[in-house]
């Protein structure tokens, strides 16, 4: 009799467990769903903020130097170009991401160059406008890393959990799939590192 | 029978492992500290200077301002080990994300301030810059560590003064998930069901013997900070503030 009794609430425990559990994963797929969803809106916000601070900046070097014209008409021009590309949550796409990176990407190279070559201003290097803004700057584009990487880390962590046993029988039954995009970058400094 | 126990006790430990976090960083003091000079380069009473008015600041705004000292962040960005700090202490409350850490890698000549979400209007990236550059830098080009801290300590509290109110008494909540408890109560029933068969006819006692010193250990969670700092809130970041060079 006791053995029996045992093993009616091992066998109830599971039922319960199993159940209790794909209910709880295919809900717990949804929030890493939206998770990703939402570090992709903070992706765009803070490349935004970016694009933001440009005109000030831009404005502040030719009022501060006798700028050399190119290097301001190429940072106009590439972020104009980066602006125009917004992606939705519902539709990141690998082709898109990547599309919207190149965007971005050229925007980075031309603010790099917008920088470097300021440093040849001691007058832009003394203005507190100017330091102001490099701060701003700076400080944004860390935060777009830190937006990547937690963008990174949320489709990671979904691939992760749609992509087990069992919760791939679940994901199968909800829709969802394992999400192919990375926000890698061109140089390989953010590549993840390979530990045994 | 004992596979299943044995089973239920490495699913247990697999938890636990899943939740130790990979970048390297200094563990949350224990007992919490707002001042943590793990690099050696403050006196003691410098040290309970500082803790004393970030205490007291605070006691009053709820705003968290944590000053942490390394020697070196072995090659990482320092903004990287400052977030990482920041986000795994959890510092700031949770619902505000009130929190700013003052990081400096000594040996790297590194500064870091790294401003909490909440924090970001009060101590925008500019004005954090600005810090560094006037109260930082000088003081610690100079070798004098105290003074540049207590400068930039005076700078935030200034700069963020009003922005906060002080929540008093606020108590640590508990992080044990349900799902956690759930799993051990089976872990516990099925404990006291082998118990019982080995005991043959076992009474009431034993059976409370072995499941009141486990649940005891969930109730006193909350250790109330008597007195001294109540410990970190559960604030994040999102990779706001300035670093720079001395």
């Amino acid at each position: 009799m006791k053995k029996s009794t045992l093993t009616l609430i091992i066998i109830l425990a599971v039922v319960v467990i199993f159940g209790g559990c794909g209910v709880s994963k295919y809900n717990s797929i949804v929030r890493l769903d939206q998770a990703v969803k939402s570090k992709w809106s903070n992706v765009e916000a803070q490349y935004q903020r970016r694009a933001d601070l440009i005109p000030n900046l831009v404005s502040t070097v030719k009022g501060a130097a006798n700028f050399e014209k190119e290097t301001l008409t190429q940072v106009m021009e590439a972020r104009a170009k980066a602006t125009q590309i917004t992606i939705k949550g519902d539709d990141l796409t690998p082709e898109k991401v990547q599309q919207y990176q190149a965007a971005q990407g050229q925007l980075s190279t031309a603010l790099g160059r917008l920088l470097a070559v300021s440093e040849a201003y001691p007058e832009l290097k003394a203005n507190q406008n100017f330091r102001d803004l490099q701060a701003q700057l700076e400080g944004t584009e860390n935060r777009i890393t830190v937006a990547r990487n937690d963008f990174t880390t949320a489709v990671e962590s979904f691939n992760a959990t749609v992509s087990t046993f069992p919760n791939n029988i679940v994901a199968g039954f909800g829709g969802f799939k394992a999400k192919e995009y990375y926000m890698a970058d061109k140089g390989a400094e953010n590549a993840p590192k390979v530990q045994f | 029978m004992r596979q299943v126990y044995c089973l239920l006790l490495g699913l247990f430990l697999a938890i636990g492992m899943v939740q130790a976090q990979e970048l390297k960083i200094p563990a949350r003091p224990s007992p919490p500290r707002l001042v943590n000079d793990l690099a050696g380069v403050l006196q003691g009473d410098q040290v309970a200077s500082l803790e004393n008015k970030l205490l007291e600041f605070n006691d009053t705004t709820s705003t968290q301002i944590a000053i942490v000292t390394i020697p070196s962040t072995n090659g990482r960005d320092i903004a990287e080990v400052g977030l990482a700090i920041l986000r795994d202490w959890g510092i700031g409350t949770k619902d505000k994300n009130n929190g700013i850490l003052i990081l400096a890698a000594i040996d790297d000549r590194k500064i870091r301030i790294e401003v909490g979400t909440g924090m970001e209007g009060a101590v925008p990236d500019a004005i954090a810059n600005r810090i560094i550059d006037e109260n930082i830098k000088p003081n610690f080009r100079n070798g004098d560590y105290y003074q540049g801290f207590n400068e930039a300590v005076d700078k935030i509290i200034d700069a963020s003064k009003g922005e906060y109110k002080g929540t008093p008494n606020r108590r640590k909540e508990s992080s044990n998930g349900p799902g956690l408890f759930i799993l051990l109560f089976i872990i516990i029933v099925i404990i006291s069901i082998l118990r019982n068969r080995g005991g043959g006819g076992g009474n009431v006692i034993s059976r409370r013997g072995w499941i009141g010193p486990i649940i005891g250990g969930f109730g006193d969670s909350d250790r109330g900070g008597g007195g001294g700092f109540g410990g970190f809130g559960g604030g994040s970041g999102s990779g706001g503030g300035a670093s720079g060079n001395w």
